[in-house]
């Protein structure tokens, strides 16, 4: 009998990238990634941003079909996972089950859905098909509104302002990214969204959603003939909670990305872990987290590499022409210096936890690497490296 | 289709053909290029594609574009004048028979 080797649950750009370090790093066994979505794995992050626009899903897609073959990858694609059984070490499918050596567990996020009445009427933007009925939809409409001021409400709201709609912001917090970066940044974006022509209303959830548009806690209707659901995300811990592993905000991981069961992993938006710097368990949305989650399960089931999990994150979010990227973390506690004309740090009490820069790639990226490098990092340090050219 | 040569480190080349208007870091992603990584998927926001142009067709992929010179601060491996981000190259009928070398690390 073959040995059982390792299953991939969940085929978006982590999943696909654990099978792909799984075979880099030179593991053997079969490798098998198991996607609910039809088609090929392809990247989320255009969804608001460029495929609006251009409409081109042949881009988005990450690998070509004969990509799977050639690294005798098996990928089943439209294929939801029942259950786990920890104890034979198996995964249950609507058609069979598969034993596995190791399990990832790679199940993302899907839409917060908060108390609105009649929210069934906006639409999702999580997924290819998501994205592809907003397209369709937006080729009509005139008047958009946008439920959550995150990177996803607000880059969509950024293009579809730049295909000429009539376009409305609705964050029930007191400022936009509220979780994300610091509260110079949300007012330097909502002066942005404000000045491109946005409607930009902060601190008022809505509260119903009807054919005429949305009404807000306090009484005032925001109107539209489009809706479109962008308040956040849940992780996708079913499968995991079933199967009685352990799960806190996302699946919760030890630094070497294990979950509560040596054999089963899991990484990206559906996971919290160590954050290095802080100690604090963490659970990231981006790209970045899910793939060097990724390639470090992979050293560890390919080559028992036995490192723990120290990569420096960073995010990015392209809203009309301007590219906010942040490099590092920083929680609630850290207070904000300005650098330079668009370029904030953030510090708490161990040292710099971010960089949050507009336009400013070059300091992004220079942050980044003093980040990398060694901690902590005192904020004279973080001024030395960054600032050399970027004033 | 567009022929395109892939150097690596060690001497040894892969060689593709790519349709024309997509990017050489596409190109060799779709081909399984080891040694371009691609992470962002093109946005210019991870510099993981970094690539040096062959001397001989430097001129022909032309200058740096807008902003690629930053992302470069933040490359893996050594950047020189043939530096560039593979993303940023579009594939022209000018640019069949293109060769590219490729950096020790992309990460």
């Amino acid at each position: 009998m073959s040995q059982p080797g390792v299953i991939i649950v969940g085929a978006g750009q982590g999943g696909l990238q654990a099978a792909i370090s799984l075979r880099q790093e030179g593991y053997t066994g079969p490798v098998t990634l198991i996607g609910a979505e039809p088609g090929l794995p392809y990247q989320r992050p255009p969804l608001s941003k460029a495929y609006l626009a251009a409409g081109d899903a042949e881009a988005l897609v990450l690998r070509p079909e004969s990509f799977f073959a050639a690294k005798d990858i098996t990928y089943l694609h439209s294929t939801t996972v029942e259950a786990i059984d920890r104890d034979a070490r198996r995964v249950v499918l609507p058609g069979g089950r598969l034993d596995y050596d190791r399990l990832i567990l790679a199940t993302g996020t899907r839409n917060l859905r908060p108390p609105i009445a009649g929210l069934d009427r906006a639409l999702d933007l999580r997924t290819l098909a998501d994205a592809g009925r907003l397209r369709e939809v937006l080729a009509s409409t005139r008047r958009v509104a946008v439920i959550g001021g995150g990177f996803i409400g607000l880059e969509f709201a950024a293009a579809a302002r730049k295909l000429g709609h009539q376009v409305a912001v609705i964050e029930a917090a007191e400022r936009l990214m509220a979780r994300v970066v610091s509260p110079l940044m949300s007012r330097y974006f909502a002066m942005l969204h404000h000045d491109w022509g946005t409607e930009v209303h902060l601190g008022q959830p809505a509260v119903a959603v009807d054919e005429t548009g949305v009404t807000l806690a306090d009484g005032a209707h925001v109107p539209a003939d489009t809706v479109l659901l962008a308040a956040g995300v849940c992780p996708n811990t079913e499968l995991a909670e079933a199967a009685e592993l352990a799960v806190e905000n996302g699946i919760r991981l030890d630094a070497q990305l294990r979950t509560s069961d040596p054999a089963i992993f899991a990484l990206g938006d559906c996971a919290s872990f160590p954050d290095p710097r802080s100690g604090r368990q963490v659970r990231l949305e981006s790209v970045q987290a899910a793939t060097d989650h990724a390639r470090l399960i992979a050293a560890q089931i390919a080559k028992g590499a036995t490192a723990s999990y120290a990569a420096v994150p960073w995010f990015w979010s392209d809203q009309g022409d301007r590219k906010l990227q942040i490099a590092g973390l920083a929680g609630a506690d850290a207070h904000e210096e300005i650098l330079a004309d668009g370029i904030v740090a953030r510090v708490d009490a161990i040292g710099v936890a971010a960089l949050e820069t507009v336009n400013k790639a070059g300091a992004h990226m220079r942050a980044r690497r003093l980040l990398a490098g060694h901690a902590p990092v005192s904020l004279d340090e973080l001024k030395a490296a960054v600032l050399k050219t970027a004033a | 289709m567009v022929k395109l040569t892939f150097v690596a480190p060690d001497g040894s080349q892969t060689q593709i053909d790519a349709p024309e208007g997509t990017s050489v870091m596409k190109a060799a992603v779709a081909n399984d290029v080891d040694g371009i990584v691609g992470e962002c998927g093109g946005a210019m926001m991870c510099a993981t594609c970094h690539c040096y142009v062959d001397e001989a067709w430097a001129d022909r992929t032309g200058p740096r574009e807008d902003g690629e010179d930053d992302m470069l601060e933040g490359a893996a491996s050594e950047v020189t004048p043939l530096s560039r981000l593979s993303c940023q190259i579009k594939l022209t009928a000018d640019l069949d028979g293109l060769v590219v070398h490729l950096p020790e690390e992309q990460l």
